[in-house]
């Protein structure tokens, strides 16, 4: 069924793109009107909309969230082009495993990713009763469920001549 | 044509120095930036480029800036073929000379660190008549322990989980690739069998009673697998080729 294959990419492609905003845009923390992580600590100066940005701090665990969010847009990637392949070499009656199982390390890597953060963002960032979570943050926490689903729903498709 | 021949005079050759002046200049490198833990020692290297031969005149100096001073020493000074090291100040006991003039190198160590250390230090060289130049400077900083470069931490765990993601995925490939290969094998003995068992049959039929049951039981597991690959491939959600195009 060609609506149900374009359910499938659709939604593989929305967690692709809430993914990669949550990576590139550092706004995980705010911090009375400063914006940080994960890649930059940006503040707004007075009034005027002049930004002033300074790389984040180069500790360990920072760095492992980095990573994990990074891997998590590999292994998405590649499973959109593993299902591809697959789409066109598989047997019929055959199911996507190799597709499901990427997305869903995918979604395991974003929740490691954003665990890691929630614990450990106090190492790195002094806590004030100002500090709130921006919104790459909540995106990490909404691609996680997403990118499972999809996972499963791939492992759980078969392929039909 | 005529008398207006190239005017002879003193020879262009004086004109030239000006073309030259801007290398008669002596270049010193330096790092930008050391790093050293307490009580260990560290390598302040400095070399040197100068576009006149190396002569025994050649002099170095090492001045060092404290960070919280805005006072320049001196603290060490070649000159002469001659070594002097700093025996009075800071550095009293804790510097060696380890550079050579003639190789352009002008290194020293310093040993035995301490959080005073931390500052700017200052290599120049002479090199008459080769005097003018920019000398350079180098800050070294002193830490408890050396901190790990940014990036390090972060291609490591990239690295790692890439690697064992695909290592599986490769050992599950190879795991399956043998198998098939496995039942393929398994499948031409049970036809090879099955050859020689008629054949056996139609010279002598009455005396092997007993070995049928293996052989069917065998060819039966064989043909129910069959069976359920191929109640699989009916029925189940998918797609259809032709309507994606």
């Amino acid at each position: 069924m060609l609506l149900l294959l374009l359910g499938i990419i659709v939604l593989h492609v929305a967690v692709l793109v809430l993914l990669f905003v949550s990576t590139i845009v550092s706004q995980w923390l705010i911090v009375n009107g400063r914006t940080a992580d994960l890649w930059q600590n940006c503040s707004t100066l007075g009034v005027s909309s002049s930004f002033q940005c300074v790389t984040s701090s180069t500790n360990e665990w920072l760095q492992s969230v980095q990573a994990m969010m990074i891997l998590s847009i590999i292994f998405s990637v590649l499973s959109l082009f593993l299902f591809f392949c697959q789409l066109f070499t598989l047997t019929k009656g055959g199911r996507f495993y190799i597709t499901g199982i990427f997305q869903i390390l995918a979604g395991l890597c974003v929740m490691s990713g954003a665990a890691i953060f929630t614990v450990r963002h106090t190492d790195w960032q002094p806590t004030t009763s100002d500090t709130s979570f921006g919104f790459a943050y909540i995106l990490a926490w909404v691609a996680f469920p997403l990118a499972v689903i999809s996972g499963v729903i791939y492992v759980i498709l078969r392929k039909r001549e | 044509s005529g008398d207006n021949g190239p005017v002879s005079g003193p020879s262009p050759c004086l004109r030239l120095p000006a073309v030259l002046a801007p290398t008669l200049a002596i270049h010193v490198y330096t790092h930008r930036e050391v790093h050293g833990t307490v009580g260990s020692q560290v390598t302040l290297a400095c070399s040197f480029w100068s576009s006149e031969w190396i002569s025994e005149d050649v002099s170095i100096t090492w001045l060092f800036q404290p960070e919280s001073g805005k006072d320049t020493i001196s603290i060490f000074h070649f000159v002469k073929g001659q070594p002097y090291v700093d025996e009075v100040g800071a550095f009293k006991n804790r510097m060696e000379w380890v550079g050579d003039p003639h190789r352009k190198d002008g290194s020293i160590i310093i040993r035995n660190l301490d959080y005073t250390d931390n500052g700017t230090f200052t290599c120049d060289v002479k090199n008459p008549p080769d005097i003018g130049g920019k000398s350079s400077q180098v800050t070294l900083y002193v830490f408890e322990k050396v901190p790990i470069r940014y990036g390090v931490v972060l291609g490591a765990v990239i690295a790692g989980v890439l690697g064992l993601v695909i290592l599986v995925v490769v050992i599950g490939y190879l795991i399956r690739y043998c198998w098939l290969r496995r039942q393929a094998t398994l499948q031409r003995q049970l036809s090879a069998m099955e050859k020689g068992k008629l054949q056996r049959s139609a010279k002598d039929s009455s005396k092997r009673g007993r070995q049928p049951p293996v052989l069917y039981a065998m060819l039966d597991h064989s043909r129910s697998t069959k069976s359920a690959s191929e109640k699989k491939s009916k029925g189940g959600l998918g797609e259809s080729r032709k309507d994606k195009k």
